[in-house]
């Protein structure tokens, strides 16, 4: 076995030293009947070739968003990854690694997560951003956790405009907590209005969360909202599950947020069929106590030389056990990593034609699809680079011609909302060419 | 002192580096776009004023050369399996097969979209299917989700399954048993789920008895969670009597299976009566562990839990050949991600599994249990063995015969630095003090293993003769020890412009 290098030669060394007949006496502590009495139902192992072979025939069986025109969006984005993200996160250094829990070997990985906290408060406009998280909807979880902790209230108010996954992660999450949660309906901006999020706070609310931009696309009044719930005593959850559009958009610190909690897969990660995935987590300086999740915080060594270490341990599972702030172990430091090199790339320049990009290709679509017969946006407000279609024709029936195409046209929203069952979700980034969203054009044109 | 002609720790030209934000220059910036093809407009023309940000200020402005020199350089302050022996103790730390990396970045698996029609993702499906019935077998369960994003995620899973199953028979229940040699995310992960966690004692043997269980079941327990092997590197030969004493009062066994490399094609935690089993894909199925993090933390459980698995799940269609994500199922506890799972991870998992085939993933199991065992004669005359009998994949010792000397398990894991090692974990499990938890994998060779037990044959003595070698280590790590208190009592959690700059 090529990772296996201990030969038997090896082996009857090392059992003459431990002074040990065979390797099966050294199991001689699982009792005989609870022995497995057969091979496991397995294939035989596969020579690297082989291997290469069968999971290319797999692969290949996908569409990918590189031989397909795709206008898929909904929480995980088609974005450029430069080169070097790949290359530098391949190193060993950093992929074999584990968690720096010895930091005078681990400045690298420490160093590199300092910097993915600071880009993460200066993209959200928060004083402090943990580690990072598993991905986006648990970490808004997470925070809504966090709220209750900081609060003592059990009421949640949220956006319907959330992404409905991240919805039902909440809700799964607050089942477990003991707390309610309300939804705020969407208007016909396409956005919640704050009249509506007032009526949805109490005295009993823990915390109103909205993600922003939301699901449809459109830009949440944040300012408003943060009022409504600050009024009531709530905190103000902002969720951004496309951080690119932060290159672009105020940051939710500046408009009133006291968490913000996101998805990280648009920097840079590649789509990899929903995961692994990067969850953010920034809040304000007097919450930083309440935070899940590993920190890293910037120290000195006995020479006085500045370093980076695991620190505030005292909110966690190895040392509070069940009164943890979290259950949360590790993070998911490589794609941090991969975050951080990507907005180190990009640059606030970089960032922000990104983003003023991803908004023109998506504005011109926009205005492209409308015009075709039997098709009209949904919704009246701004959006960002994902936009609702209102279709005459069954958004399945247009997909599936569309598909014939070599097109992916979105998502059919009629998945997760009954009411917007004649709508489909239509996402365009820097990735299209012009002649794509023509060739939609015409293809939805097409549909019969 | 170590003998620099045979020790592989030694020191090198290692390069200062200032953070990202204090480099770079105005203007410069690594990243193009391609020339806009649609009409270019301001983005206040498009978009409400009052709605974009004014500036971005404090993100770093550096070249394409910048950044990969930045990131080089603080590689180097890294150690990884690929730069040597690393024996972190329960976190099985064994090599990770580069070719894994390299089909996960296949175009069909790094650019599929989720939610692309299921009949556009039939290799990816097909892939998470059979992973599932392979972990399945390993495990000895009927069924395993693939959602989780890490072990911990996996254990909420799974005490969330728990308490659904009670509760669809009209009572939650309201404690849960947890040896004190368990992580402590069993605890932190059974109070989420509102639970109250009652401590169990290991018994003289570092198991826990079948006495200690009955005393504490009740039909008021939901579960009792076990990791088998232990923490304490050794197997809970009273499982099956446990799981019986437990099951006898309704409750269900959880079991923990951070350690299952030890296991794997010898023993099935589903024959021993484990209700759910979770299993850390980053440990025993060779994804990387990246610094920490992304894992995963498939979550096994029997039959009668299954109603209550996280959608969606992936099946075969009925009386078809393809694959298809169901998430038609009513008694579900929900999600706990969004997305099917951490799909990179689980191809990594899948090619793992693939390459090993069953007689090779036995094969891992076997050797990794030896490797261990082998330390654990060959250190045992120099360190204090926890428990003085033959061990599963790790061994822990403690630092009692080096106390006397003013030298503790912290000095001795700084020192293995200098040596050219990774320490093993330290002070953990909790109820060893000074423990030293040692777990090499089936992934290193007897020359590795004896390097490694020369250099702690040497620190031991050191520890006698020149003790303040020791207690001043590392010597040659890019930094010197480092002063946590102070990270803790004053946070500098993230850069900050200099006032004025």
């Amino acid at each position: 076995m090529r990772y296996i290098p201990s030969t038997d030669h090896d082996r009857d060394a090392m059992l003459q030293a431990i002074g040990a007949t065979s390797v099966e006496a050294l199991f001689a502590t699982v009792p005989e009947s609870m022995r497995l009495r057969r091979p496991l139902r397995i294939p035989p192992a596969l020579a690297e070739a082989d291997l290469v072979r069968l999971v290319q025939g797999l692969a290949g069986q996908n569409a990918d968003a590189e031989s397909w025109s795709s206008f898929l969006g909904a929480g995980c984005y088609n974005h450029f990854s430069p080169a070097v993200i790949h290359h530098l996160v391949s190193r060993g250094e950093f992929l074999t690694a584990y968690t720096p829990y010895q930091p005078e070997i681990s400045q690298g990985t420490l160093q590199a997560l300092y910097e993915y906290q600071t880009l993460v408060c200066l993209l959200t406009g928060m004083d402090v951003s943990n580690a990072s998280m598993y991905e986006g909807a648990s970490a808004t979880a997470e925070a809504i956790l966090m709220a209750h902790r900081i609060t003592g209230r059990r009421g949640v108010a949220v956006a319907r405009s959330i992404h409905p996954e991240y919805r039902q992660v909440a809700q799964t999450y607050a089942n477990q907590a003991g707390l309610r949660i309300a939804e705020i309906p969407v208007g016909e901006s396409g956005t919640v209005e704050p009249a509506q999020a007032a009526s949805a706070v109490s005295e009993e609310t823990a915390c109103l969360v909205v993600q922003y931009p939301n699901f449809f696309g459109g830009i949440e009044e944040l300012e408003a909202l943060a009022e409504t719930a600050h009024r009531a005593g709530a905190l103000f959850i902002v969720c951004v599950a496309e951080p690119v559009a932060l290159g672009l958009l105020r940051s939710p610190g500046e408009c009133g947020a006291d968490i913000v909690t996101g998805e990280g897969q648009g920097l840079g990660t590649g789509m990899n069929y929903g995961g692994p995935a990067l969850g953010f987590f920034a809040t304000r300086e007097r919450h930083v106590r309440h935070l899940p999740g590993r920190l890293v915080g910037e120290t000195v060594d006995q020479e006085g030389r500045t370093g980076y270490v695991l620190t505030l341990a005292t909110r966690e599972q190895h040392i509070r056990r069940e009164k943890a702030t979290s259950n949360i172990c590790t993070s998911q430091s490589l794609i941090a990593l991969m975050a951080t090199i990507y907005l180190a790339s990009l640059g606030p320049r970089g960032l922000a034609e990104l983003a003023r990009r991803n908004l023109l290709m998506a504005d011109f679509a926009r205005r492209q699809l409308g015009k075709v017969a039997g098709v009209e946006p949904r919704f009246t407000g701004a959006t960002f680079n994902e936009f609702v279609l209102r279709m005459k024709r069954p958004p399945a029936r247009v997909l599936a011609q569309l598909r014939k195409k070599r097109i992916l046209g979105g998502l059919d929203l009629g998945r997760f909302y009954p009411e917007y069952a004649d709508c489909l979700l239509v996402c365009v980034t820097e990735q299209h060419r012009r002649e794509e969203i023509e060739a939609l054009t015409a293809a939805l044109g097409g549909v019969r | 002192m170590s003998d620099p002609r045979t020790t592989v720790g030694t020191s090198g030209l290692i390069f200062n580096e200032p953070l990202l934000f204090e480099q770079g220059s105005p203007g410069r910036v690594g990243f193009s776009l391609p020339p806009c093809e649609v009409p270019d407009k301001p983005a206040s023309a498009l978009l409400p004023a009052g709605l974009l940000r004014r500036d971005l200020s404090g993100l770093p402005e550096l070249s394409e050369v910048d950044v990969v020199r930045h990131f080089t350089r603080m590689s180097q302050w890294n150690f990884g399996i690929d730069l040597g022996f690393y024996p972190l103790g329960s976190c099985t730390m064994k090599y990770n097969p580069r070719i894994n990396e390299d089909l996960v970045r296949l175009k069909g698996f790094a650019q599929a979209h989720p939610y692309q029609p299921d009949e556009l993702a039939q290799g990816a499906l097909q892939l998470l299917w059979e992973l599932e019935r392979y972990l399945a077998d390993i495990l000895g369960m009927d069924r395993v989700s693939l959602q989780p994003a890490a072990g911990a995620h996996g254990e909420l899973l799974g005490v969330m399954m728990i308490r659904a199953y009670h509760q669809a028979r009209g009572n939650p229940r309201s404690k849960i048993l947890i040896p004190e040699s368990a992580h402590g995310t069993n605890p932190a992960s059974s109070a989420l789920c509102g639970y109250r966690v009652i401590p169990v004692k290991s018994g003289p043997r570092g198991v826990v008895e079948p006495e200690a269980v009955a005393a504490l079941m009740d039909e008021d327990v939901a579960a009792i969670m076990l990791t088998n092997p232990n923490t304490l590197g050794l197997f809970e030969e009273h499982v099956v009597d446990i799981a019986e004493i437990v099951h006898a009062k309704g409750g269900q066994v959880y079991s923990d299976g951070a350690n299952l490399n030890a296991i794997m094609g010898i023993t099935r935690p589903g024959d021993w009566g484990a209700d759910v089993i979770h299993v850390n894909l980053h440990k025993t199925f060779s994804q990387p562990h990246g610094g920490g993090g992304p894992g995963a933390g498939p979550v096994g459980v029997k039959r009668h839990l299954a109603p209550f698995l996280p959608v969606p799940t992936v099946e075969k269609q009925k009386g078809g050949e393809g694959f298809l994500l169901d998430a038609d199922r009513p008694k579900s506890v929900g999600k706990v991600r969004a997305f099917s799972s951490s799909f990179g991870v689980m191809v990594r998992a899948y090619c793992y599994i693939r390459s090993l085939g069953p007689d090779g993933l036995k094969r891992a199991a076997e050797m990794a249990v030896l490797n261990a065992n082998y330390l654990r004669s060959r250190l045992a005359d120099s360190y204090q063995l926890a428990y003085d009998r033959p061990c599963m994949h790790e061994a822990v010792f403690s630092d009692a015969k080096q106390l006397p000397h003013g030298v503790k398990t912290l000095d001795i894991a700084k020192r293995l630095m200098d040596y050219g090692f990774h320490p093993p974990t330290i002070y953990f499990p909790l109820i060893v003090p000074g423990a030293l938890m040692i777990e090499p994998t089936e992934t290193e060779s007897k020359e590795t293993l004896d390097q490694f037990v020369d250099a702690m044959l040497a620190i031991a003595k050191e520890a006698e003769t020149e003790p303040e070698t020791v207690t001043s280590a590392p010597h040659k790590a890019k930094l010197r020890r480092l002063d946590e208190t102070r990270a803790a009592r004053q946070p500098v959690l993230r850069w900050r412009a200099k006032p004025g700059s």
